[in-house]
């Protein structure tokens, strides 16, 4: 990564004006990306290698430096056109997004809810980080009477926001159905009360699914996540039942009906690998291979020493299975057969806004969890560690400082984040993997920056074959 | 241009006169629920 920074402190919001190219190659393609910017080009090889001393040497020395290898003419044309980008603003752009830090930083406001609508689970997951189902406390259910305090909650803490989410989680939430169902005639009549709009989703493992439960989930759901990890080997190894029977052949049917009567959209079978299957790029080519159009597979975050962690020495061979499996996509798709892998979805031109990118997930200050006894946790990842209640939803946030802590957890006040070049891409990280590996929401989990920096290039590398290939 | 080929401009400097209206999903709320991911979310207003 190149690294510029000019010395221009702002003590007001201490944003250090940086300027930030990241380059790499992968596949014979040349990438460039300005970090501030959000530009992405495609460099010839006498470009990509003259860029590493554009802003050190003048135009001779850059002729002399390269001259033995490049005729004198193309030099002088690749530095023109890095001279342009520069002019443009696409290229060593500076970071001067200390004027929007405030509006990332404001008064938060809760517009999101991860409801805990069953702290029981019908299966025994191995890697399951909420404890097989029950968090670590008691395996309960969530009464309508504390579902509807929340919906009531979160309306008044989205103060002028008309968009809210709430995702019915677990545990199984179709332990509880009655509840979920409770919970959303509740929220439409109080959503045209209030002139909100409320967007529903919901997390299942599919073993309880039914055809009366497809036809409600249709009709009210916005999305649903439906949990598989992949072929039968590898499910069946960590997402099993009480008896220690594997779900994959019970769960399969019901899953590809569910997608199918969603028309293979607004929908995710999502799953999980872990140590024991670091070859998962086999998987979801397995889960497109059974026709799924939205899939996202994500490395399990477990301990050090449960045997299925991914570890350091792990990521050379991950990175190449990402690697392996951008070039499949990309030929899969090419040749019409069309799959949504979620963490190579990149939309350059219209994605998130740069407010959102230094706000991050939101968890603590936007987004936060509902336990079925109304406890409000930052997220889903920190229920029953009791130091991170802020509160409950008959008397609303107790713990405003902590909702504060959350809202500044931003990567300006991350320094690995600050001087990364794939902040504006994963928005700072995960707080609770940063708090479950450093005891610190502020430092993020080492191994998930570099899978995601390696996922964020695969998913640059696909927007730009792509790209060219439309051409 | 012949050495370089522009795939995508200055859009997240453009993007800040959207102003962060925050009615965008919340990455959990999609698909992500133990690694965070916010640029492949969609902008609202797009």
């Amino acid at each position: 990564m190149l690294l510029f920074t000019f010395l221009m402190f702002n003590f007001r919001t201490r944003i250090v004006r940086e300027k930030m190219v990241h380059k790499f190659r992968m596949f014979d393609t040349n990438i460039v990306v300005d970090v501030n910017s959000g530009a992405v080009h495609v460099f010839d090889d006498i470009s990509y290698e003259i860029l590493d001393y554009f802003q050190d040497y003048d135009r001779d020395a850059l002729v002399r430096k390269f001259s033995d290898r490049y005729d004198e003419k193309e030099i002088g044309e690749a530095c023109d056109e890095i001279e342009k980008l520069v002019q443009n603003g696409e290229l060593f752009s500076e970071d001067d997004y200390d004027g929007i830090l405030p509006l990332a930083e404001e008064q938060p406001v809760i517009k999101a809810l991860c409801l805990h609508i069953a702290h029981d689970c019908n299966l025994r997951c191995r890697y399951c980080f909420a404890s097989t189902g029950n968090f670590g406390g008691d395996r309960s259910l969530m009464s309508p009477e504390v579902a509807k305090k929340a919906v009531d909650f979160v309306i008044a803490a989205s103060k002028g926001r008309k968009n809210i989410e709430i995702d019915f989680f677990g545990g199984e939430p179709l332990l509880n159905f009655e509840t979920v169902k409770e919970t959303v005639d509740y929220a439409r009549r109080r959503e045209k009360e209030t002139n909100k709009n409320f967007r529903f989703t919901l997390t299942t493992n599919a073993v309880l699914l039914k055809d009366e439960h497809i036809r409600y989930i249709n009709e009210n759901m916005h999305n649903i996540v439906l949990s598989i990890d992949g072929r039968e080997d590898t499910n069946d190894r960590m997402r099993t039942r009480v008896d220690g029977s594997g779900t994959y052949r019970d769960i399969l049917p019901k899953i590809k009906k569910l997608a199918e009567s969603r028309n293979q959209d607004n929908y995710y079978v999502r799953g999980t690998y872990t140590r024991e299957n670091l070859d998962f790029s086999n998987d979801v080519l397995h889960l497109a291979d059974l026709g799924f159009k939205q899939i996202s597979l994500e490395p399990v975050v477990a301990a050090e020493g449960t045997g299925y962690e991914i570890r350091r020495e792990d990521l050379p061979f991950l990175f190449e299975q990402y690697e392996r499996l951008a070039r499949e996509y990309v030929a899969r798709r090419e040749r019409g057969e069309w799959f949504n892998f979620f963490h190579f979805m990149i939309d350059l031109s219209q994605g998130p806004c740069a407010v959102k990118r230094i706000r991050g997930c939101g968890s603590g200050h936007e987004y936060v969890a509902v336990t079925p006894q109304g406890d409000i946790y930052p997220c889903h990842q920190f229920v029953g560690i009791e130091k991170f209640k802020m509160g409950d939803v008959y008397t609303g946030l107790q713990n405003t400082e902590l909702q504060k802590q959350f809202a500044r957890s931003n990567i300006y006040r991350k320094p690995k984040c600050r001087d990364c070049w794939a902040k504006f891409y994963c928005s700072g990280g995960c707080a609770a993997n940063a708090w479950q590996f450093n005891n610190d929401i502020n430092i993020p989990y080492d191994i998930g920056c570099e899978l995601e920096k390696k996922r964020v290039e695969c998913a640059l590398w696909i927007r730009v074959a792509e790209s060219m290939r439309s051409e | 241009m012949k050495h370089i080929r522009t795939i995508n401009g200055a859009t997240l400097k453009k993007s800040t006169s959207k102003g962060g209206c925050g009615e965008c999903q919340t990455s959990c709320q999609s698909a992500c629920k133990t690694s965070c991911t916010v640029a492949n979310q969609s902008c609202e207003k797009k």
